[in-house]
């Protein structure tokens, strides 16, 4: 399959024959096509047409291929919504065409009185863990859905947390207390109900045995729970739980300054540093109208890069020791810690540096900082070959992910895969080559692609993604630009210092700006960019306050952990253990 | 003093042959555990254990200290009896089996001509240790553990035993002794090299060393057949493991590698260090592979392991044949 590549201007404004087709074909069931920032055109649907509407946007004329993202918004207490339709709740569905490299937001207004929807599972299969979701975060019901329980809350939760109504503090309700009877009852709804499943336990004359793998297993990567029902070590069927490492990321964004939610971002994938706080800031300067510095551009990319590489490497470890090689892991982490070294210097702290800042990065590079970042450089090369001559190449290693937890581009696009796993099917699409941003379209890099989209293609895609990375970092250290690393806006925060030296209104516009944070316009924007794991994007609605309305985050382990039982049916523990590896997922990048 | 007869003196120096064979066996397997780490660390560019006296050398006393004083815990679900049946055969099965072997001219416990049978009918009981401590954990995965422990030592015993018939037909004796004697001017790995092979590969399997730890898979089943266990009897599991270790190395020097004999330094010495090179063989596979899939290792064991042993038994018989004279 191949990718049209439009250059950033023609996505943005070019015109679009999606709106035109749905209008022709839905006329008045189309309500309205709202203008937002998000840079893809968000539509209005009646209710009783979303499924119609879906399925036609599925079709092959307009390609539609992947439900990128389906979340909803309390809609009761936002108050600059003129000219949208009366709402208590919005659910959006955010489809991406892949081959068009198009995408389309639909939106549909639901009332408090009537929180349903048809359930779209049919269509996008991926569709069930996110309507599980926002079944969870907002009550909203989705009709014909085959299993609508809870997914990030303990089961015995009461309330749906991302309602504008339900408390955001642990200070606004009563303090926490367990009795014995109240740990009894939790960990009795914890119990694997395999009928609750439509499971059965036994087949003809031989019993199901059902397993708990994790929430604490050595190859569970994080506080997550498969339960398997196994017949000998054959996986006969599987259940993925996940929540273990909820926080409320996405609540908290309603409750921190658009300055001060920035290290939040960092410990979403916390593999990933500061490539976290990338789409989060693109989005908030989409709504703040800042034009970033070139200096501070580059900056993002290269430490967004050494981030995808310490990432990766990590992955890289852990992948081979969950194939049973003990050694690589130490090894990978020798350079991991070379790379710190380097991240250390720049900004200040190694895995959660929350460096980006709203309008540029928090400082400049520092002296002496070309030095460091040549060391890595020269140093990575020959580590990864050595990877690949002992690992990649050994029959062993071959052996246990050749063909393994393998699948297509079509099986991976309808559940939502996404980033170096996607890549690993041969579909070549990386959003820095196809949506540059950040300045992604000034280097010289290629994607990475495997063939046959199992776990041994994943794990060689990262390794060569990490040489592309080096790459890149390269072109950083040659051609850094000079200039500011902040931009010179009124919203920029922290604003640059020399602007609060002139007199005391320019102080107390500074002090305001620092104390309160900035006030954006009531708008919705979104940036998308390729994360360490797959697409992560930040979809952000502001009120015109100092604090976001919504954060919708969407990331890629969400649906790469729902994709595990249609793949692992028929396959035995070990081949689960090495799928698990190459799936390179953090526990906190799928609960939030 | 009339009670000291020369057979009254034979059996005290027996015994503490005896005594000294036990006590240098489990302190070389205890000893290993450090050993183990201290070489993984250099293999992976790290230090391992080296805060405990110099050079770490007194990790092992506080190891031991550490599992002695932990808590001895049986799960209200296990069965009681094998659960603690379970350790004590992993331990007194493979430290039995150093019997038969002898170290030097002199030094030995029992000169046996069922000496190698005496190895693999202990070999044989040992598997019951996994098996019973998995099966009677009451745990899924001590379960799954035992279920592959079973199935991976029974198709590895099989040409273990005759992997070394070979080198039985060369000496023609099951006594280990006369094995070694034997060798005096042609070690066995030259002219047994597919034995050898098969029978070090079958060694790996029966004392589940990485690469043929399926039982225990800690990226698979968490420690499979002894995850239940805790403090001593955990310990005795773990000993036990090196303990088989040093007796599947001592063995492969015995039966191999000419046993004690070697120029200019003394039969001990030979011995010692020729354990020494298997036992560090035993930690580098482990510090550099991947572990396969274990219906793979099923499969190699029965598609190429066991044909490899059968030609060479059938090799070995025939050269034996020709060789003879009428």
């Amino acid at each position: 399959m191949s990718v049209a590549s439009p250059s950033s201007d023609t996505l943005k404004t070019g015109p679009d024959t999606v709106v035109e087709a749905l209008k022709q074909r839905f006329e008045e069931r189309i309500v309205l096509e709202q203008a937002t920032l998000t840079g893809w055109p968000v539509i209005w649907v009646a209710r009783d047409a979303l499924t119609e509407v879906l399925a036609f946007l599925r079709d092959k004329s307009q390609a539609f291929e992947m439900l990128y993202d389906l979340s909803a918004v309390d809609e009761r207490l936002r108050s600059h919504r003129r000219g949208l339709p009366e709402a208590d709740f919005t659910v959006f569905y955010h489809l991406m065409s892949l081959s068009r490299n198009r995408d389309v937001i639909l939106k549909v207004a639901l009332h408090e009185a009537d929180l349903a929807l048809p359930s779209i599972v049919s269509l996008y299969p991926n569709a069930n863990w996110y309507e599980r979701e926002v079944w969870d975060m907002f009550g909203i019901t989705f009709e014909g859905h085959p299993h609508l329980t809870r997914i990030l809350m303990p089961p015995t939760w009461k309330g749906h947390p991302l309602r504008k109504d339900h408390h955001a503090r642990a200070t606004e309700f009563d303090p926490y207390t367990l009795t014995v009877e109240g740990q009894d009852r939790e960990q009795q709804a914890l119990k694997f109900d395999p009928e609750a499943w439509g499971m059965k336990r036994r087949h003809d004359d031989s019993e199901f045995m059902f397993l708990n793998l994790g929430p604490n297993h050595p190859s569970a990567h994080g506080a997550f729970r498969l339960v398997l029902q196994l017949d000998g070590e054959e996986i006969i069927d599987c259940v993925p739980d996940i929540g273990y490492h909820h926080r409320g990321a996405e609540k908290m964004a309603e409750r921190q300054s658009w300055h001060s939610f920035i290290p939040y971002t960092d410990r979403i994938d916390y593999t990933g540093g500061v490539m976290n706080n990338l789409p989060y800031v693109l989005a908030v300067e989409k709504l703040a109208g800042i034009t970033v510095t070139k200096r501070a551009e580059t900056i993002r990319v290269m430490m967004a890069e050494m981030f995808r590489i310490t990432s990766h490497l990590l992955f890289l470890g852990t992948y081979l020791q969950d194939l049973g090689a003990m050694t690589p892991v130490f090894f990978t982490f020798t350079d991991r810690q070379k790379g710190y070294e380097v991240i250390e210097a720049i900004t200040g702290f190694r895995m959660h540096p929350a460096w980006y800042r709203i309008g540029g990065v928090a400082h400049d590079l520092p002296k002496g900082w070309e030095k460091l970042v040549k060391g890595f450089l020269d140093w990575m090369p020959k580590r990864l070959r050595e990877y690949e001559r002992a690992m990649m190449e050994n029959a062993i290693v071959r052996e246990r992910t050749r063909h393994i937890a393998a699948h297509d581009t079509t099986e991976a696009l309808a559940w939502g895969i996404t980033g170096p796993n996607l890549r690993a099917t041969g579909l070549d699409f990386d959003l820095r080559k196809q949506r540059p941003y950040s300045g992604y379209e000034n280097f010289d890099f290629e994607i990475p692609l495997g063939h046959n989209g199992d776990a041994f293609d994943r794990g060689q895609v990262r390794i060569e993604e990490m040489r592309q990375s080096l790459r890149i970092i390269q072109q950083c250290l040659d051609h850094m630009p000079a200039g500011d690393y902040k931009a010179d806006h009124p919203l920029t925060t922290p604003p640059p210092r020399e602007r609060m030296l002139q007199h005391i209104e320019t102080l107390i516009t500074h002090f305001l700006q620092v104390s309160w944070g900035p006030v954006l316009k009531p708008n919705e924007s979104m940036q998308m960019i390729e994360a360490t794991k797959g697409i992560n994007s930040y979809y952000l609605t502001s009120d015109g306050n100092t604090m976001s309305y919504r954060t919708r985050i969407r990331t890629p382990s969400f649906p790469h952990l729902q994709h595990i039982p249609a793949l692992m049916r028929g396959g035995f523990v070990p081949d689960l253990i090495a799928h698990l590896g190459s799936i390179d997922f953090v526990m906190a990048d799928v609960d939030r | 003093m009339n009670w000291l007869t020369p057979q009254v003196l034979a059996v005290f120096v027996a015994m503490a042959q005896a005594l000294a064979i036990l006590l240098g066996a489990v302190l070389l397997g205890a000893a290993m555990t450090v050993v183990e780490r201290r070489l993984l660390g250099l293999w992976q560019d790290r230090y391992g254990p080296n805060r405990v006296g110099p050079f770490g050398s007194l990790q092992l006393i506080a190891d031991m200290l550490k599992i002695f004083f932990k808590e001895d815990w049986i799960p209200p679900f296990a069965d009681r009896t094998l659960f603690l049946l379970a350790p004590a055969i992993a331990m007194a099965s493979l430290l039995l089996s150093f019997i038969v072997i002898p170290f030097t001219p002199a030094l030995h416990v029992a000169d046996w001509n069922i000496g190698l049978l005496f190895f693999l009918a202990m070999g044989g009981i040992n598997v019951y240790s996994v098996l019973l401590g998995g099966w009677s954990s009451g745990n899924k995965y001590a379960l799954l553990g035992a279920m592959r422990s079973s199935a991976q030592t029974i198709s590895y015993e099989v040409f273990m035993g005759l992997a070394l018939m070979g080198v039985v037909a060369m000496a023609g004796s099951f006594n280990l002794r006369e094995i070694v004697n034997a060798q005096e001017g042609l070690w066995f790995i030259i002219p047994q090299f597919l034995g050898f092979c098969t029978f070090i590969i079958a060694g790996f399997a029966v004392v589940h060393r990485h690469p043929f730890d399926q039982p225990e898979a800690e990226q698979e089943l968490a420690d499979g057949y002894h995850v239940e266990y805790s403090s001593m009897k955990f310990g005795m599991f773990f000993i036990g493991e090196y303990v088989g270790m040093v007796l599947v190395s001592a063995l492969t020097v015995t039966l191999f590698f000419g046993g004690w004999h070697g120029p200019l330094l003394p039969p001990i010495v030979w011995f010692a260090l020729k354990t020494g090179f298997f036992l560090v063989l035993f930690i580098l596979v482990r510090a550099s592979l991947p572990r396969p899939r274990y219906d793979r290792v099923m499969s190699f064991g029965w598609k190429v392991c066991l044909p490899l042993t059968l030609l060479n038994l059938m090799v070995t018989g025939a050269a034996i044949l020709l060789t003879t004279p009428e």
